[in-house]
């Protein structure tokens, strides 16, 4: 799979980092997600899912591959 | 002055705002354009602008234009234009007399949207506040029988100021009010006719009179709680209390404030979460009545949730999908607002054409919502578009709008489906409900710009077997 975040639409809430915390990282000054892991593996689909689904700002996406 | 070469390639291939077409009127003879057609029946106006002119609408609003946009592509430009290109705070004159008349804020909104977001909504807060909206809501069945009948705005209204002021503001300030507040607080929501683009002041309108008249009350409510907290022997003399169990209030009175000041900062704190809230409750309620096979599908899920006795607290910021699937569907067909509203700073191109600055804009969830080629068969009441694979909201984040979209998407949303999960945990669990009127007498009163349920809205209840 491919994940990606608009960092227009980021707010900052770090919700992904909970949910996927080796693919969604944080900056502190931005305010915004940064993107540890573009080709996460498989093992965390569910994780990712989860994280796209409940970002706040609708600002992930994830194809499938 | 010169233009530079990008604005002449812009207005060479785009067209100017008069070409934008400009949508019928119901009301001909009316001096400010569309206003009486946006009072009688605004969603009827929304969606004649879509029918008649496309993506790209356009109505008179008073001596200005509303350039009105739909669909995807208008949708995603709309949103994501920068705040110095469109901006909020003049679009709203409305909310003005609501917040105080000379209660300036020094922060702009998206400067107060975000401090709410870093303090009230902060991630880590959830746990805390869903416990809190948890108890509010077994307060409020507390008093009920094993049957009965209650009206849904009354209820949805008053539960939603305790759990708004309770997490926003603090515990202690949400100990001191009663009922009235939310009377009070509702007559100011229903002081938003939109006669405000007129004049938010125009003598001899009784909804005016009543919202000006219910800001008084607020102020005097909240007075006497500053002087409770101030004076020697009361029971709610909190002059000693230490800093870490002070709230928003008592931080206010330190500052020196006005009791008028504070009053506007709270209403314009709790203004975007309560009648949000409280009208997607009602509906979210209703639609589960109306559809008998999703109200037992959601059931069963929450009781196989809560079966080894899970706290809501918890459970409320976790997956529950079905109840989820339900709550998005009602938002999508009942978006608490329905219009919103930029005003242009600068030129700026919107779905090719040039629309002048002091051009008001605006993006309308409640038609993007029922766009037929994103959302098959619009009108009806099917919560799984939202399951695997469908995902009609993920694969639609332009026109699935009803938290809006792009920077300023809503930032209580996550708290706003927290507080709905809690909420339908908890009366769910213990109590089954019933229509007490026609389906379909069910309705908004949308003569105002916030709008509310209409009454009566009433709804039986009945305690479960063995809860």
């Amino acid at each position: 799979m491919r994940v990606s975040a608009d960092l227009d639409l980021c707010q900052g809430h770090q919700n992904c980092q909970a949910e996927a915390p080796t693919v969604f990282g944080f900056d502190e000054d931005a305010d915004r997600v940064v993107l540890l892991d573009e080709h996460p593996d498989d093992a965390l689909r569910d994780a990712v899912r989860s994280a796209v689904k409940y970002c706040p700002a609708m600002a992930l996406s994830m194809e499938e591959k | 002055m010169p233009k530079s070469e990008a604005q002449v390639e812009v207005s060479r291939r785009a067209s100017t705002i008069e070409e934008i077409r400009e949508v019928s009127r119901r009301f001909p003879d009316s001096p400010h354009g569309h206003l009486e057609d946006l009072r009688d029946d605004p969603i009827d106006l929304l969606h004649r602008v879509r029918a008649e002119c496309g993506d790209v609408g356009r109505f008179r609003l008073a001596d200005r234009d509303v350039v009105l946009v739909s669909g995807a592509e208008a949708n995603e430009q709309f949103f994501r234009a920068p705040d110095s290109t469109l901006d909020q705070a003049a679009a709203y004159p409305f909310m003005t007399p609501i917040f105080g008349k000379g209660v300036v804020f020094d922060a702009s909104p998206e400067e107060r949207q975000q401090m709410l977001k870093n303090q009230a909504l902060r991630g880590d807060m959830m746990r805390g506040h869903a416990s809190t909206i948890e108890r509010e809501i077994r307060r409020m069945v507390a008093g009920w029988g094993d049957e009965g009948e209650i009206d849904l705005l009354d209820f949805f209204a008053e539960l939603t100021i305790y759990t708004t002021s309770a997490c926003l503001i603090g515990l202690p300030f949400r100990e001191q009010l009663d009922a009235r507040f939310a009377q009070h607080y509702h007559e100011l929501e229903r002081g938003t006719d939109a006669l405000a683009y007129v004049d938010p002041y125009m003598e001899g309108v009784e909804s005016f009179e009543r919202r000006d008249a219910a800001r008084e009350a607020l102020v005097a409510l909240v007075q006497d709680i500053i002087d409770q907290r101030v004076s020697a022997g009361s029971t709610s003399d909190r002059r000693e209390v230490p800093k870490d169990q002070r709230d928003l209030l008592d931080i206010l009175i330190s500052l020196d404030m006005s009791a008028d000041y504070i009053t506007g900062i709270f209403i314009s704190m709790m203004f975007a979460g309560h009648h949000t809230s409280s009208g997607t409750a009602s509906w979210a309620l209703i639609e589960l009545m109306r559809h008998p096979d999703v109200m037992a599908e959601v059931v069963a899920e929450l009781d196989e949730l809560y079966v080894d006795g899970a706290e809501v607290s918890f459970q409320a910021l976790r997956s529950i999908p079905r109840l989820e699937a339900a709550l998005k569907e009602t938002l999508r067909l009942h978006p608490p607002l329905i219009l919103l509203l930029r005003v242009a700073q600068e030129d700026i191109e919107i779905g090719g054409h040039v629309l002048p600055a002091g051009t008001m804009v605006g993006a309308t969830p409640r038609v993007s919502n029922r766009i037929a080629e994103d959302f098959p068969d619009p009108d009806s009441f099917d919560p799984g578009r939202y399951l695997d694979p469908r995902q009609e909201d993920l694969a639609n984040r332009w026109t699935w709008i009803p938290f809006g979209a792009g920077k300023h998407r809503c930032v209580g949303n996550a708290f706003a489906m927290m507080q709905m999960k809690a909420i339908f945990s908890v009366i769910l669990r213990d109590f089954e409900f019933e229509l007490a009127q026609p389906s379909e007498s069910y309705r908004d009163d949308t003569s105002k710009m916030v709008i509310q349920l209409a009454r009566p809205a009433r709804v039986r209840y009945r305690r479960r077997a063995g809860r």
